[in-house]
């Protein structure tokens, strides 16, 4: 476990938590002292690692990614990326930080609705102030990627739910993100598709990106270098199965990259 | 961007229509209630106007706090007033009685708007012009002939096309002989000079009104600059034939022709900017229809706006996105509601020849623009200042 360069994610005693007083609702707590206080979570993920989270449902699995993807703010606690404290950073820089380092796919797709699988994919370069032919000549790559080249023109009411998932992995990587963000990004698929989502994203890792991966499936786990475990907003074991340098674990038994 | 906005307004054809609706019927209303109203004053103004500048009208007035009835103008007025010889500013004076009654020509009976018995210098004075035959003369009103000269409209309604001229008609009772038939003025919207007969005053009086007061004495200055001056000749004399010491108890009334336009002016004034208000408030309903549409569109896409977001679409683009829609949609039913008024204002409304305000079809445009703009910024606000989170669990 050598890292050479500082953690990409590093998380400093965060807590969420949601309501108030009696009704209050600890999503995200981290060790609780004698005194019952929240002590917070803290995480680092090392530049190339592939992490996966699980948990059972309602363990503050979705609560930690939307953290992570800047979607939501912790209540407490800080969280640097790349070194920067998002805590600081002004809206206009937030969604400079969610296009530009962070790629994040969604149990549900989150498609936007009556826009075609190019288009979806060009949003993100848009939003990046790209021009028009570069976006949708690297829109046309990723699509590539994914292996739906053929399905650039089609609208998510015209494809399945694992070629939706896997636009949503293309847009998500179109802007080369640092890092990719999926919560449960095979909850919704059978077990071909997910086997086609997870392809994709072990070969992303391969090629140097960070990855964190909610799942409750042990067979998605096994994908992953390191794995954590919530148990009521709490990280409860933290097992590495590859080093965060080597290829991911499937493509290795496979022996695709030696 | 525009793309985007027309994509989206497309998304809810029948809203979007009905939203530009809303818009398309203010931006009308205000277009063309001006018109009615401009054009009610215009009218007014032309009939005002025709009735030459020069003119000035006397009639009875009782005299406020005075105890004894005020004289009756008499035709003994009207001769001082047109003997005088120290009065230059009066270039013709011509005493007018006015009654109704049926006119008969054959079997057709048709009742005129007015009767008018009064001197030939009316005719000039009242600029009215004659079409057919001729004015009759002062020989008719010293003999008092049994003359008359008819109005256009009168005489359609008499004689259809056939020629008055010469023809003999009866009006209660008494038979006259059609001289000459008076040039169309037009119609003001609230009466119609040009339904009327004139006749010699002696003549009307022998018939209709008896020889005692008259209604009105119509009195020519020698020129538009010197109406103030025979104003003043008018009173003095006056005041010299009714025995009238104190020139604040006079019993009669002298307008002219301009302080009759102001009053009629304000009016219409009055009743434009009524107009006006009716139709700004219906362009700010078309307006709160906008804020309305643009809410609904905006929650319902507040997923949209969350995965957007989630992507890293900067506020302005959410913002200009929103609000491209909702500019559009009162650009296009602005557009259309210009359109709509202009189109409307060629057909006269209750007897009004609409006449465009080109300042109401810009302002209504721009207004209707801004209020799209303003409207819409609520909701599209909203819609930018949202958290991707909160957005994204919106269902
Ligand atoms: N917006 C919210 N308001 C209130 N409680 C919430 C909200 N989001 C999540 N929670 C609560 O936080 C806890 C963790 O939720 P979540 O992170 O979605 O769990 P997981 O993804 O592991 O199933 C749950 O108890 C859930 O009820
Ligand atoms: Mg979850």
């Amino acid at each position: 476990m050598r890292t050479a360069k500082p953690p990409v994610i590093q998380i400093r005693r965060v807590t969420k938590s949601y309501g108030h007083g009696d009704a209050v609702v600890h999503a995200l707590r981290g060790p609780v002292t004698g005194g019952g206080e929240p002590l917070g979570v803290d995480l680092d993920v090392a530049e190339g690692d592939y992490v996966a989270v699980m948990g059972s449902s309602g363990s503050g699995k979705s609560t930690l990614m939307n953290i992570l993807g800047c979607l939501d703010v912790p209540t407490s606690g800080r969280y640097l990326l790349d070194g920067t404290d998002v805590g600081h950073l002004d809206e206009g820089q937030l969604a400079l930080v969610r296009n530009r380092k962070i790629g994040f796919v969604f149990q549900s797709f989150n498609l936007v609705p009556r826009t075609t699988a190019l288009a979806q994919v060009e949003l993100p370069l848009a939003y990046a102030g790209v021009r028009s032919a570069e976006r949708r000549r690297r829109a046309m790559a990723a699509l590539g990627l994914v292996g739906l080249a053929d399905r650039a023109g089609h609208k998510p009411n015209q494809l399945s739910g694992g070629q939706q998932q896997r636009v949503a992995v293309a847009r998500a990587l179109v802007t080369a993100p640092a890092m990719l963000l999926a919560d449960e990004p095979t909850g919704n698929l059978d077990i071909r598709s997910t086997e086609e989502v997870l392809g994709i994203i072990d070969g992303l890792n391969a090629r140097g990106r960070t990855v964190v991966v909610i799942t409750h499936e042990d067979e998605v786990a096994l994908h992953a270098k390191r794995v954590l475990r919530l148990v009521d907003g709490a990280i409860v074991s933290d097992v590495r199965q590859a080093p965060v340098d080597g290829p991911p674990p499937a493509l290795a038994a496979a022996g695709v990259v030696a | 961007m525009l793309r985007f906005a027309v994509a989206g307004l497309a998304a809810n054809k029948v809203r979007s229509a009905l939203t530009m609706l809303g818009v398309l019927i203010g931006v009308a209303s205000v277009i063309l209630l001006l018109a009615v109203g401009n054009g009610s004053s215009v009218a007014v103004k032309d009939s005002i106007t025709s009735l030459g500048t020069n003119a000035l009208t006397v009639s009875s007035a009782s005299s406020r706090g005075s105890a004894t009835a005020a004289k009756k103008l008499t035709v003994e007025d009207a001769k001082a007033l047109a003997t005088a010889a120290d009065a230059p500013s009066i270039k013709s004076v011509a005493p007018v009685v006015t009654t109704s009654g049926t006119a008969l020509y054959g079997n057709v009976s048709y009742q005129p708007g007015q009767i008018v018995g009064t001197y030939p210098a009316y005719f000039e004075t009242a600029n009215l012009k004659v079409d057919k035959g001729d004015y009759f003369s002062a020989d008719d009103v010293l003999n008092s002939r049994k003359v008359a000269v008819l109005g256009s409209t009168t005489a359609t309604e008499l004689f259809a096309t056939e020629d008055p001229v010469g023809k003999r008609i009866t009006i209660g009772g008494t038979p006259f002989t059609v001289v000459g038939v008076l040039r169309t003025k037009g119609s003001t919207g609230f009466n119609d000079p040009d339904d009327v007969v004139i006749a010699p005053l002696p003549t009307v009086q022998n018939a209709f009104t008896g020889f005692g007061s008259v209604n009105q004495i119509l009195v020519q200055a020698s020129s538009a600059e010197s109406t103030t001056e025979a104003q003043a000749d008018i009173t003095r004399i006056l005041m010299g034939t009714h025995a009238v010491k104190d020139a604040t108890k006079v019993d009669f009334r002298i307008s002219n022709q301009t302080s009759l336009l102001s009053a009629r002016e304000s009016t219409t004034r009055t009743f434009t900017v009524l107009l006006g208000a009716v139709a700004a408030i219906s362009l700010l309903v078309g307006g709160i229809g906008i804020t309305n549409i643009m809410l609904v569109t905006v929650t319902e896409r507040t997923k949209e706006i969350g995965i957007r977001k989630a992507l890293g679409a900067p506020r302005a683009v959410i913002l200009g996105q929103f609000l491209a829609e909702s500019t559009l949609l009162s650009v296009i039913g602005a557009g259309l509601g210009v359109l709509a008024g202009i189109v409307g204002s060629h057909f006269s409304v209750v007897g009004i020849k609409p006449v465009v305000i080109p300042e109401s079809v810009l302002g209504a445009f721009g207004i209707a623009v801004a209020i799209g703009l303003f409207f819409g910024s609520y909701p599209a606000n909203r819609a930018a200042a949202l958290r991707p989170i909160d957005a994204l669990r919106h269902e």
